[in-house]
């Protein structure tokens, strides 16, 4: 009892982090896309619990609200738009290219862990207390980083929006019902 | 003690798993969530330096990715709508119209 005590927050991340990767395993290997997306959503709830253990209140929040909330349901509605009975018989882990694919994951892996290795030995260590403070005077988490936001980083936050925008905009086109896209009115005979 | 390596690690597994689900699976669905993945991997790596670093632009910048997963998932979906429209599929062996 006195080792788990001790040791809270190493055994709470060891458990999340290992429900994590469950969560992604799940996504990837589940036949049925709507397994997969209460997969993806498992997954989702706890990277934000990993946001919290690194002090980053405000965005573990953004991540329930926006992934668990609005990319969860956008994923569940076009499942629902589309015929499941129709979907493709996904081997997944069974197609050609599967050795392939795993190799090259594996490879990507190594490349990048070596990288980020170099990285932490590299700079110095943090305890967290900078995340929550406005001029030296210690403040919330959401607090602090409105104010990088809304200062520091202003311009990119505009353009930011207007990303949006376009990506509203292309989204809208995409799903309406244009004569081009239908078969037989000018788009390819199926 | 829990340093930025747990969480590159973990980050690192997540990234490689959803490239493996981008390049394995055929249903466009779960290749956009996989996607996803990717999206969190690369977050989780931001919130591990902005916490090494003592450095609020790693959380910033993870908001700017969050937004851009959003933009993408909508586009993303609104392509897997044209396509249904189009193919009456989602797999994406069957989006070969620009094929030669």
């Amino acid at each position: 009892m006195d080792f788990v005590v001790a040791n809270f927050a190493e055994i709470l991340f060891y458990v999340v982090a290992a429900l994590t990767v469950a969560g992604a395993v799940g996504v990837v290997s589940l036949r049925s896309p709507v397994h997969s997306a209460l997969a993806l959503l498992f997954t989702f709830l706890m990277v934000a619990v990993l946001f919290v253990l690194r002090h980053a209140e405000f965005l573990a929040a953004v991540q329930v609200l926006v992934y668990g909330g609005g990319i969860m349901v956008l994923f569940l509605f076009v499942i629902m738009l589309v015929n499941v009975r129709k979907l493709p018989a996904d081997s997944a882990f069974l197609s050609g290219i599967a050795p392939l694919a795993v190799i090259a994951g594996v490879l990507v892996g190594i490349l990048v862990s070596v990288g980020v290795l170099l990285g932490v030995l590299a700079s110095g260590h943090g305890d967290g207390s900078h995340l929550r403070m406005v001029d030296g005077v210690v403040v919330g988490n959401t607090e602090a980083v409105g104010m990088v936001l809304y200062t520091t980083y202003l311009v990119p936050f505009e353009i930011v929006s207007v990303v949006l925008l376009v990506a509203m905009i292309g989204a809208i086109i995409f799903g309406r019902r244009s004569a081009a896209l239908e078969p037989g009115k000018g788009g390819k005979q199926l | 003690m829990i340093g930025a390596t747990h969480y590159l690690v973990l980050s690192l597994v997540l990234l490689c798993l959803g490239i493996v689900g981008v390049m394995v699976r055929r249903n466009f669905i779960t290749v956009l969530m996989s996607l996803e993945l990717m999206f969190n991997a690369v977050n989780l790596n931001l919130i591990a330096f902005s916490f090494h670093l003592s450095d609020l632009a790693g959380q910033v910048l993870a908001i700017f990715v969050i937004t851009i997963a959003a933009a993408e998932a909508a586009i993303g979906l609104g392509l897997i709508i044209a396509l249904v429209r189009l193919r009456d599929t989602v797999a994406l062996d069957d989006a070969d119209l620009m094929r030669g």
